[in-house]
């Protein structure tokens, strides 16, 4: 049974060994550069198209097989030029951007100005049904493609880009936004060859890109094989012959078959083992700070909530919560207690200020009972922390945080936990402002800019502002930032907005989130980028 | 025999529409699938308006449980989420599903009726004793237990066979999850079996058999074994249909993408498609093999005949 697979490592090894090239192409830095590993994959939620793929599963593919204007630096997190020759703006709101010449998709086709602009006009379609169509939605012309009113839409085209060369096309935005440029290495924002509109069946069948890895079959449901393209023209050239994802409905499974040596590479160890990691895999286990926060948001179109005053109950309830104490029990220290509203793959000169929250976000609960007592109490003398129990671990931390407040505040029945059933039964009460109280607010960045951890979440009606929280005065510093030119004044500039944050508590931050992975002996040169996800193209396979 | 085949067949209808209408509402009681589509944030109103009129979630219930049942009818079981015909889905999952069942089967079949017979057949004995113990231990143990068990003993400590199933998923690996899904019914089986068996050695027509002077061999199976298995006949045709929905918990464990596994991804993700898909053709499952079981009856005892 164990039959088939090891059988073919074999016979690779022999090849290695007679005529020491490896078993296809050269040997590179010591691994086996035609050697394919495999890797713990989830079935994505939706259709795996750029602008339709929300989560971090179908992201996974993305970034093997796709390459934008911009690639985030796996190591900083930092923009880097990938297919961008120069992107240049007098005035942050127009952008010249010039693609570089040389770059091809998989299949032969010149990556040009157009593939990014029909890519761009697709993604933004209300008719397409793209998920992450908001995306595009600080270009001009969003509304008439894609209408908030619920009406059709009336243009095919955004009118804010404009192809003016074979490799240039500029794009003007309906308002000031000079980090716009480094939002460009997000998936969301990839070219896309004809074919994606030619046949598209054909496509989402089998998805060609211009990344370094080209899709070679795909099982929907099951596994996708990706193998190395050859003739991938970047510098960032795949160091392994591919990479097969196979989906796994249980990541206890996956664990197991990595421990059975039926499986390389797990890029999300359950909770559940992380008190037997170290025994299991040594230093074969990694963990790396990602780009996530979660958080505990309040429903501030609930009274109780908006009332002056109650920033001092928001303020103890963070004073009540002994972070330290719950990521070192439950989370084995793979999540940090959070200190501002950020997260710390911004690095210091990205925006993230380590202390920023101050006093706000240490355990003390004296002054937590005091604050709280100022504030006039908890609204109808108990709090329910809602959140979602179908997913990563969110009671065991919910109930921490309860039990942690209830000791703070001397009282049994302070706080509560309110469970719903699956993800979707959470997201629809928030939807439809229901929300009894606090609820978990959790945060994987799309780009690594403070921008995106700060605009989506709390500007009035942002994208992902679930508590609606709505601030003057942050709004107007938010703008102030995006109109900057200067990206050490912008990032001044949307630190004080957090102050403001801070001032009010809009929201609880608990901690920053670690990425985690275990990998095989065969595996060197493993590690995870600031999204989490594995660097696949660096990994050397023995 | 053929009019009341006809007959069952036709009480079938009103019981897999009422069957297909509880699940329908259930499912839609749950609440508005849309709004987990967008991940962690709320989908942009008008997106979500759009896939709403897509999978005609934008309908009173009732027109759209009809418009479903008409596409049903017509061989269309509509689209998941993720942009699949939940036929496709149905296509990959029940002939895993289908393989695993018969796996399971085949152990309850062999390995509980044969352990039923030498239990029945030596009531008191040490071996009986034992058999019974061990039984009682199988049915007590949770299955996630065993699977977990067997996963880490045979998969990564002694790496007699892999964790997990391979997407393929051919006989071969299916023998242990098989084993797994089975071993409660398969304590059960063997436990009736016993029972029923030792019921029957007492009875009028195998002192006669005996005192015809049959040989033992004969006795058994001929009139002891084919009368004693209407009991166990009927479990193990109820037990078919409670294996293929019911192997959630064993396809988890070895990562099996059988129906389980479409159910499960179909409840997390609200999917109505899928769950109602799902449950229809299971629901239809159920009532194809409580039919065999009750045409088996007359096979097994002469004196059962249908009108």
């Amino acid at each position: 049974m164990r039959g088939a697979r090891p059988g073919k490592w074999a016979a690779c090894a022999v090849a290695v060994v007679l005529a020491a090239t490896g078993c296809s192409g050269g040997g590179s830095g010591g691994g086996d550069s035609g050697a394919v590993l495999s890797s713990s994959w989830g079935d994505p939620q939706n259709p795996l198209e750029p602008a339709n793929t929300t989560e971090v599963q179908g992201g996974k593919v993305l970034d093997m097989i796709f390459r934008g204007l911009k690639r985030y630096d796996p190591e900083t997190g930092e923009a880097r030029d990938m297919l961008a020759e120069s992107i240049e703006t007098d005035d942050s709101q127009t952008f010249t951007i010039t693609v570089e010449d040389g770059w091809t998709f998989s299949n032969g086709e010149q990556v040009t100005a157009r593939s990014f602009v029909d890519a761009w006009n697709y993604g933004a379609g209300l008719e397409n049904n793209q998920r992450g169509a908001y995306f595009f939605s600080y270009i001009e012309g969003y509304d008439a493609v894609h209408p908030e009113d619920g009406g059709e839409q009336t243009a095919r085209t955004l009118s804010g880009l404009e192809v003016t060369g074979e490799r240039t096309f500029t794009v003007r935005l309906s308002q000031k936004f000079s980090m716009f440029p480094e939002t460009l290495g997000y998936a969301a924002y990839a070219p896309l060859p004809r074919a994606f509109f030619d046949d598209h069946d054909a496509w989402l069948a089998k998805p060609v890109g211009n990344g370094p890895y080209r899709v070679d079959s795909y099982r929907r449901g099951s596994q996708m094989s990706l193998r190395t393209w050859e003739d991938y023209p970047g510098d960032d050239a795949a160091r392994n012959g591919g990479v097969d994802l196979k989906v796994y409905t249980d990541n206890n499974t996956a664990y197991t078959d990595l421990l059975a040596g039926n499986l390389d590479l797990v890029d999300d160890v359950p909770a559940a083992q992380l008190r037997n990691v170290e025994s299991d895999l040594g230093d074969r286990y990694i963990t790396a700070p990602a780009g996530i926060i979660q958080t505990l948001a309040f429903p501030f179109y609930d009274e109780e909530w908006n009332r002056s005053g109650s920033e001092k109950v928001r303020r103890g309830l963070s004073m009540a919560i002994n972070r330290e104490q719950i990521t070192d029990t439950i989370f084995r220290q793979t999540r940090t207690p959070a200190t501002d509203w950020t997260s710390p793959v911004l690095g210091e000169a990205g925006g993230y200020k380590r202390g920023l929250c101050g006093t706000a976000c240490e355990y003390d609960p004296e002054e937590a009972r005091r604050l709280i007592d100022e504030g006039g109490g908890l609204p109808g003398g108990q709090i329910k922390i809602t959140y979602n129990a179908d997913t990563g671990s969110h009671k065991q931390w919910v109930d921490a945080v309860c039990h942690s407040i209830n000791n703070a505040l001397e009282n049994d029945r302070a706080c509560v936990g309110n469970p719903f059933g699956t993800f979707a039964d959470f997201r629809s009460s928030i939807s439809d402002r229901k929300m009894p109280g606090p609820f978990r607010a959790g945060w994987q960045m799309d780009y690594p800019l403070i921008q995106n951890f700060l605009q989506p979440l709390y500007y009035t009606n942002g994208s992902s502002n679930d508590g609606k929280w709505s601030n003057r005065k942050f709004d107007d510093l938010v703008d102030r930032a995006n109109a900057e030119t200067d990206a050490s004044k912008a990032t001044e500039a949307f630190q004080q907005a957090e102050e403001v944050l801070l001032a009010h508590m809009a929201a609880i931050p608990l901690w920053y989130q670690n990425g985690s992975a275990g990998y095989s002996e065969r595996l060197s040169d493993v590690r995870l980028n600031p999204f989490s996800v594995p660097v696949y193209n660096e990994i050397k396979v023995s | 025999m053929g009019r009341y085949v006809v007959r069952r067949l036709l009480q079938m209808i009103p019981v897999f529409l009422g069957a297909t209408l509880l699940i329908f509402l259930m499912v839609n009681v749950m609440g508005d699938p849309v709004a987990g589509l967008c991940g962690d944030r709320e989908c942009d109103p008008s997106t979500a308006a759009r896939l709403r009129k897509e999978f005609g979630l934008d309908r009173p219930v009732w027109q759209q449980y009809l418009t479903y049942m008409g596409n049903v009818l017509a061989g269309d079981f509509g689209t998941a989420f993720n942009g699949r015909p939940v036929t496709e889905l149905m296509a990959d999952s029940f002939p895993v599903t289908a393989r695993l069942t018969v796996v399971a089967i085949l152990f309850e079949l062999v390995v509980g009726i044969t352990l039923g017979v030498i239990t029945g057949l030596r009531r008191g004995r040490p071996v009986d004793t034992s058999v019974l113990v061990l039984t009682l231990v199988v049915i007590s143990v949770p299955t996630f237990v065993t699977g977990l068990l067997l996963q880490l003993l045979l998969g990564v400590k002694w790496g007699w066979i892999k964790p997990s199933v391979s997407a393929e998923a051919g006989f071969g690996e299916l023998i242990v999850p098989g084993l797994v899904l089975a071993s409660v019914s398969l304590a059960y089986v063997t436990r009736l079996t016993r029972t029923s068996l030792a019921e029957n050695r007492s009875s009028d027509y195998v002192r006669t058999a005996i005192a015809k002077g049959l040989p033992r061999r004969r006795v058994v199976t001929r009139h002891l074994l084919r009368n004693s298995l209407i009991p166990v006949v009927t479990f193990i045709g109820t037990d078919i249909g409670a294996l293929m929905g019911g192997a959630i918990v064993t396809e988890r464990i070895f990562n099996i993408h059988g129906v389980g596994y479409q159910l499960y991804q179909g409840i997390i993700r609200q999917n109505t498609q899928t769950v109602v898909g799902f449950v229809t053709v299971l629901v239809l499952v159920f009532l194809v093999a409580g039919l065999l079981v009750d045409l088996l009856y007359a096979v097994l005892d002469p004196r059962i005949r249908y009108v």
